[in-house]
């Protein structure tokens, strides 16, 4: 029994070396079969990477839009098709947000938001393309956003239109470097607002836009000095988290009086939530795990009939190599194994090779989204190869040990 | 002395067509623990494929073959694989040494099947390189040796496992007179030190060598008779 199993280790490897030196023999032809499963192993890990940012991103960014959070818009998110058909959709405008506040029931927080590009100095220090955003004192508990210095500014001071200004700390280190800010004038624009607050880093939404390059101005400071005709959004908080549907619901219904929709028409307005963008990402999940899986598949499986075919032409190139094996002793078991285990390293060559050049590709995707190639796609890779060398292997180790040996042995 | 080998009415047809071609025609032979046996006899005449069926590479379409008093040709492909392992050495005409192996792991490689340890098949690979003189030509592939010293890899690969019998099909076919009598001379050794020889040949002075030829014909044997060897 021990030596039964001490044959079998020796004999692979035995089998283990040789195939090394078959696959040195022959550089050319193994690099060239094993390109199938180059390719598919790359797109394996890849898809596996990408798909791994992702979800990264989804997790960093999605609690930036509140779960309880809903966002009344002139246009849904994510709605390309059917542009002109929606084109004409009159805007949102404070009427419209007044409504709203006085009528609804199940918003414990609501606030108007408008914005525009635009540059900031303090100065010397000059900012272009910071963002200006009109809004309410109820956008920064909405938001969960918070002070580290100086103050937010009030309902009172957002509606009487105090020209107070509450700034992003990334606009703040850039106007203040190294004084404090609180209680300076800047010029938002061509107009002077005195800074009263300094807001927490929020960091960035999707990894492509700064949340902190922003300044906060009260909503009716906004309207009469950048525009009183621009369109608003309405954000709103659900008093219940659980009923978020049912503030949806009474939203709609105030806004379809306030903007006198017909009952058979649909709205001119959406209302989007936290829901759309969770639906976006797992909808760009699989259609990335789907293409990816596509060539994954076919290249593999490609790269599984290369693997064959040499492996056939291999068998029948050492047709005398198994002749003389068999006649000193090799089992049926034994050429099996053989062929097998060559099978399989040169599959498993080609997908570490695979993963190799994977690796910088990866850090490329890391450009796009953050990421990093998952340890657990590595080793999944490792397995596939080597699954799709043995399968691929099967057939020609078959006919190889099948041989008869004095047929084998005449063979040149 | 016990019979290693007992052929009774042994038979091997091939089909060819429409026509059986008898490579062996109901033949008995037993061969004795010890002999030294040549077999001889013109082209065609089955002494390969009597070698092969000795050498339980081949199985018999009719008739009995015991080898060490078990019957063989009921046994199965891994069992003949064992028995080829262990009890039976081959020598051929063209070496059939592994072309990308060193002289050591072609000596090695029946002790890798017979699940020997790394230690132990280094020492019996090299002691059995030594045997036949190339203990300095261990990591010589196949190419960057001679004919002849070829032929003695192939000996030391066929005496490292210490077989029942020595099996040689034309082992001077493919070398010159001078290295085809060195091989010889070693076989005699081989002989001398108690191994069980047998070995298919064409030529007389070869067959000479033999303490006994058994000449074949169309399948059959022809005669069958000991060597008269007044010096020895
Ligand atoms: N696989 C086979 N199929 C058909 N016929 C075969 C086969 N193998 C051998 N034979 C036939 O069997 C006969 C004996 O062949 P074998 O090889 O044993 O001859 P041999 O005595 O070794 O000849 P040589 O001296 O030329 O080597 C020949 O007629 C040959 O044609
Ligand atoms: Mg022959």
């Amino acid at each position: 029994m021990i030596s039964k199993f001490s044959s079998l280790f020796f004999e692979l490897r035995e089998s283990l070396g040789m195939s090394f030196i078959a696959i040195r023999a022959n550089k050319m032809r193994s690099a060239l079969t094993t390109l199938g499963i180059v390719i598919g192993i790359v797109s394996v890990t890849l898809m596996g990477t990408a798909i791994e940012g992702l979800n990264r991103a989804f997790k960093d960014n999605i609690s930036k839009i509140g779960a309880d959070n809903l966002y009344v818009q002139k246009f849904a998110w994510f709605q390309n098709d059917n542009w002109w058909k929606f084109r004409n959709r009159k805007d949102i405008k404070m009427e419209h947000f007044y409504a709203v506040q006085n009528q609804v029931s199940t918003a414990n927080l609501i606030t108007p938001v408008v914005g525009t590009g635009i540059s900031v100095q303090y100065r010397s220090n000059d900012v272009a393309g910071v963002f200006a955003v009109g809004t309410s004192d109820q956008f920064f508990p909405l938001n969960n956003m918070n002070v580290e210095y100086g103050r937010l500014f009030t309902e009172a001071e957002a509606f009487g239109g105090r020209p107070v200004v509450v700034i992003g700390s990334e606009v703040a280190a850039k106007i203040f470097p190294q004084e404090s800010g609180i209680g300076k004038n800047i010029k938002v624009g061509s107009h002077t607002y005195k800074c009263i607050g300094i807001l927490e880093k929020q960091g960035s939404f999707l990894g492509m836009f700064s949340l902190d390059n922003r300044v906060f101005l009260p909503i009716n400071s906004f309207f009469p000095r950048y525009g009183s005709e621009r369109g608003i959004q309405i954000h709103a908080k659900a008093a219940d988290p659980k009923n978020l549907d049912e503030t949806a619901e009474e939203l709609r219904g105030i806004l379809r009086k306030a903007r006198r929709v017909p009952p058979n028409q649909e709205d001119d307005f959406a209302i989007n939530q936290q829901d759309l963008f969770i639906q976006t990402f797992n909808a760009i999940g699989l259609v990335i795990a789907g293409i990816g899986l596509f060539i994954t598949t076919l290249s593999l499986f490609v790269g599984a009939i290369g693997i064959m075919n040499i492996m056939f032409v291999t068998v029948k190139e050492r047709t005398k190599e198994i002749g003389i094996r068999k006649a000193i002793g090799a089992k049926r078991r034994t050429i099996l194994l053989q062929f097998l285990i060559e099978s399989s390293m040169l599959s498993l060559l080609g997908g570490l090779v695979g993963i190799i050049i994977s690796y910088p590709l990866s850090l490329l995707i890391n450009q796009i989204i953050p990421t990093s190639m998952p340890i657990l796609i590595v080793l999944i890779s490792i397995l596939i190869s080597l699954l799709v060398g043995v399968i691929s292997g099967l057939l020609p180790a078959m006919r190889a040990a099948k041989m008869d040996p004095v047929e084998a042995l005449r063979y040149e | 002395m016990p019979n290693v080998i007992n052929i009774k009415n042994l038979s091997k047809f091939y089909e060819m067509g429409d026509q059986t071609v008898h490579a062996l025609d109901n033949i008995s032979i037993s061969i004795d623990r010890g002999e030294y046996v040549a077999i001889m006899g013109p082209s065609g005449s089955g002494k390969s494929t009597l070698m092969n069926m000795i050498g339980c590479l081949d199985s018999p379409t009719t008739g009995l073959y015991q080898f060490n008093d078990v019957n063989v040709s009921s046994m199965t492909d891994d069992e003949l694989a064992r028995i080829r392992n262990k009890e039976i050495g081959f020598v051929f005409q063209t070496f059939n040494l592994l072309a990308r192996s060193n002289a050591l792991h072609n000596v090695e490689l029946p002790l890798i099947y017979s699940g020997m340890g790394k230690f132990d098949r280094h020492n019996r690979a090299k002691q059995s390189l030594a045997h036949v003189g190339l203990e300095n030509r261990m990591h010589h592939k196949p190419n960057e040796l001679s004919g002849g010293q070829r032929q003695r890899v192939a000996i030391a690969r066929a005496l490292v496992t210490r077989p029942s019998i020595i099996l040689a099909d034309e082992p001077t076919g493919n070398l010159d007179t001078k290295t085809g009598d060195e091989i010889m001379q070693l076989f005699e050794e081989l002989h001398l030190e108690g191994n069980t020889i047998i070995i298919v040949t064409h030529e007389e002075y070869i067959a000479e060598h033999a303490h006994r030829i058994i000449r074949v014909r169309d399948g059959k044997v022809e005669r069958d008779e000991k060597v008269l060897k007044a010096s020895k």
